[in-house]
């Protein structure tokens, strides 16, 4: 979980690691230290399967450390120990920052609710927005975000509203900072959507 | 707190009263065989309407008990006047026999699974299921007002159950239970008119919408007591706005995290008099004339002493409290997020607490702050905002033990989770604060030892036992050697619980418990190197014990089944892992006494030796 700052960025982006966050993934609501500004302002758009190199190996690794029992003085490792410390499991999840963000759809009489705390990629939001609007299909193709009306052929773009009021294109920052900035998600119509990004394949 | 103070008060002066009683009874009898004539045999006679007046006013459960056993008369007086029950074990008495000793009773505590399923070391369908009680109480006590559940399962179908069969019932409490959605919350709403108390406190809950909210009828008026804190979706405010604004007596409100400062402040308008208030988030962007509004609010609400709450709160909003803070003898801080200097702040404002509640976000510094301001300080608990993340550098440390013992000699609640501690800090700490009836210390790192001379913690909570003979409850932590257990058993003379994790070296460690403390009632013991013959020194002893529980010890089957052999009126149960084959380690065993014999809605994974 600890930020690698004033690492400098590598120029390409063949390993999809376009930021100096090692990021990995912890239990939600973390507070994250403080990442970079490398990140944010990076302005490269990668496609999905590019954007986070999820290490969730760290947490679970097993350490090698002594049997407590033997009497060694080296303490066994926190990742291995199920129920410690003995914090009640309610608190646990009290203690989640309840990411719940509004989603819109532009045309649709409804709003919808998601906990992005929930997820851990861009993947797995879209798939599940997906779901809640389930006439659409999300289009998933490299560095083409976009979401399609199976019925009327309608293509939408998932966007997002920041902490400071801009909407921005889902899928342009690293996902926790994505997390972290979003207010709320709405579903554009792509014909509406242009102007939000240069990249964006209309 | 301060109620149950009062009772304690009220009760021990009762106490008194008995004993006078009985010593009067006891001459009576003297009297009564000696020739005396029969005037003087009327006039010093002791009706027993009057010993059943005296008796009927004991609360506590303990002098109850004490009572019982005084003589046939007594028993039978007590238990005819007993309108309340508290069952520590759901499993140790059956409701059938409750039942048939104590024909009135009003209200009802139960306690459910052993503690540690708070920390998932119990198996998902353990039991302590409260229906089968539900439905005695449904034949026997049709006028059963309170309920109160700890660690049980109740099903939407039991609470459906409970709302329909009671027309009395006034007091519902859950805490940390689990198995019932807000539909059954939603039953409860619709059909206890009487209701005066819900209290939905840190469970397990599957949460279905905040629905259920609004099904209080509009001709409801009763509530006195409403915690729903823990119930997280959002409700429909206006039908909270209009259940506070016609619930005139309501005196405990607790709302969760959907709830806006700005809709808090229209409760409160409405509700003026409330005594424990539980805000919902404290984060919304106020416009200055609204956060007048909050300020002249609280400004009101001159009753209020207990404050929880406070997710997400903006350090820049607290002085909106100010005017509450002055009178609060319990803030409960343990959901927000504050950093040192904004806990400093507003603790200059808190003089009167006496219980106190934080995440250890504040740090040290805040910690000094608490010795600083709050002189009365009786209790704290300091939680750890980010356990399980081992990169995690903030927190707290001895420094800021120490800092609040120095300020807070009259602290004698701790529960403290700091990731490094020393022998000498609380050495420190209890010769500052030598009343500690509870002292719970959580080392997070398992078996670490004393971080500055890389000692045992041994002579930390030799300190503890030595130091503070009133001490009833010990959480022991870090590299623990069978000398602390030696000290316990040497000292601890008041000790009830003892809970002990990756500790200690041999069977004697726990021996020494077992053999050393002649109050002990509850013991929960996990991966320690503690193995049959440790186990089976207690046997006497479980039967004057509540329960025992050892897991990730070095208990075999066989062992377990000796004692299950030697002592049948124990209840020796071992939680089996899958895979796990019948001759080998014990991996939990959870022993407790019980009047009702082997339990028979224990799952498959539980055997009962």
């Amino acid at each position: 979980m600890s930020s690698e700052s004033g690492k400098q960025l590598p120029e390409n982006d063949s390993a999809g690691l376009n930021f100096d966050t090692e990021l990995t993934l912890g239990l939600p609501g973390k507070s994250r230290s403080t990442t970079s500004d490398g990140g944010a302002k990076l302005g490269t758009k990668r496609g999905f399967l590019e954007t986070v190199d999820l290490k969730l190996g760290d947490k679970d690794c097993v350490k090698s450390d002594d049997d407590v029992q033997e009497a060694a003085k080296s303490p066994v490792s926190k990742a291995q120990v199920v129920g410690w410390p003995p914090v009640r499991a309610y608190r646990k999840n009290a203690m989640k920052s309840c990411k719940y963000v509004k989603v819109a759809v532009d045309g649709a009489p409804y709003l919808r609710k998601v906990d992005l705390e929930m997820y851990n990629s861009y993947q797995q939001l879209l798939s599940s927005l997906e779901d809640m609007f389930s006439c659409f299909t999300i289009r998933n193709y490299l560095n083409e975000k976009k979401i399609v009306d199976q019925v009327n052929g309608i293509e939408y773009v998932p966007t997002y509203e920041d902490k400071d009021g801009d909407w921005m294109l889902v899928g342009d920052v690293p996902w926790q900072m994505f997390v972290e900035s979003c207010k709320r998600l709405r579903l554009m119509k792509s014909t509406e959507a242009i102007g939000l990004g240069e990249d964006l394949n209309l | 707190m301060e109620s149950s103070k009062l009772k304690r008060e009220k009760d021990s002066q009762i106490s008194d009263e008995l004993n006078e009683l009985r010593m009067e009874s006891s001459e009576l009898k003297k009297a009564r065989d000696s020739p005396i004539s029969d005037e003087s045999y009327r006039r010093s006679s002791f009706p027993d309407e009057v010993l059943e007046r005296v008796i009927s006013l004991l609360n506590s459960h303990r002098d109850r008990s004490s009572v019982s056993l005084v003589c046939k008369d007594w028993y039978n007086m007590e238990r005819w006047s007993r309108t309340h029950v508290f069952i520590g074990n759901c499993y140790s008495v059956s409701p059938e026999i409750v039942a048939q000793r104590f024909p009135k009773i009003r209200s009802v505590t139960l306690k459910g699974k052993p503690r540690f399923s708070d920390f998932n070391l119990v198996p998902q369908n353990w039991g302590a299921d409260v229906h089968a009680w539900l439905v005695v109480f449904a034949a026997k006590y049709p006028f059963l007002e309170e309920l109160r559940l700890k660690r049980m399962t109740i099903s939407d179908a039991s609470l459906e159950f409970l709302a329909s069969s009671f027309p009395n019932f006034k007091a519902l409490s859950l805490l940390s239970c689990d198995g019932f959605s807000t539909n059954g919350l939603a039953a409860i709403a619709t059909h206890c008119k009487n209701l005066t108390e819900l209290d939905i406190h840190e469970n397990d809950i599957d949460d279905k919408g905040g629905g259920w909210l609004s099904c209080f009828p509009e001709s409801f008026t009763s509530l006195e007591v409403l915690n729903f804190a823990n119930v997280t979706s959002d409700i429909n405010f206006d039908a909270l706005e209009r259940l506070t604004g016609r619930c005139k007596s309501m005196r405990v409100l607790k709302v969760n995290r959907s709830i806006s400062l700005e809709q808090l402040q229209r409760l409160l308008a409405n509700a003026p008099h409330l005594t424990e208030l539980g805000t919902g988030s404290f984060s919304q962007e106020l416009t200055p004339h609204q956060y007048e509004d909050l300020e002249s609010v609280f400004n009101n609400c001159k009753n209020i002493h207990t404050l929880s709450g406070l997710w997400e709160v903006k350090g820049l909003y607290l002085p909106a409290l100010y005017p509450v803070s002055t009178h609060l003898t319990f803030l409960n801080l343990s959901y927000a997020v504050l950093q040192s200097d904004e806990l400093a702040k507003l603790l200059v404002h808190c003089p009167q607490l006496r219980r106190l509640w934080v995440l250890d976000t504040v740090d040290d510094k805040g910690l000094e702050a608490v010795g600083s301001n709050c002189p009365l300080l009786e209790e704290l608990r300091v939680f750890p905002a980010d356990p399980f993340d081992e990169e995690i550098v903030h927190g707290v440390t001895e420094a800021g033990f120490v800092a609040v013992s120095y300020g807070c000699p009259r602290l004698h609640y701790v529960l403290y989770f700091c990731r490094q501690m020393t022998n000498a800090a609380v050495t420190t700490v209890v010769q500052n604060c030598p009343n500690f009836t509870h002292f719970r210390l959580c080392i997070m790192t398992p078996g670490q030892p004393d971080y500055l001379t890389n000692e045992p913690m041994d002579e930390a909570f030799g300190a503890v036992v030595k130091t503070c003979r009133k001490l009833r409850r010990l959480s022991v932590s870090g590299y623990l050697t069978d000398l602390t257990f030696e000290h316990i058993g040497r000292y601890a003379k008041n000790l009830e619980t003892l809970s002990v994790a990756f500790a200690g070296s041999s069977d004697w460690g726990m021996q020494c418990v077992l053999a050393g403390c002649p109050k002990l009632r509850k013991l929960e013991i996990r991966d320690c190197p503690f193995g049959n013959a440790a186990l089976l020194s207690g046997l006497e002893k479980y039967e004057s014990m509540r329960s025992l529980w050892m897991s990730a010890c070095n208990v075999t089957m066989n062992g377990c089944r000796l004692l299950a052999r030697e002592m049948p009126r124990l209840n020796v149960e071992v939680m089996k892992e899958e895979g796990s084959d019948d001759d080998g380690r014990a991996d939990k065993v959870y022993v407790y006494r019980s009047i009702a014999g082997r339990r028979r809605d224990a799952p498959s994974s539980v055997l009962t030796l």
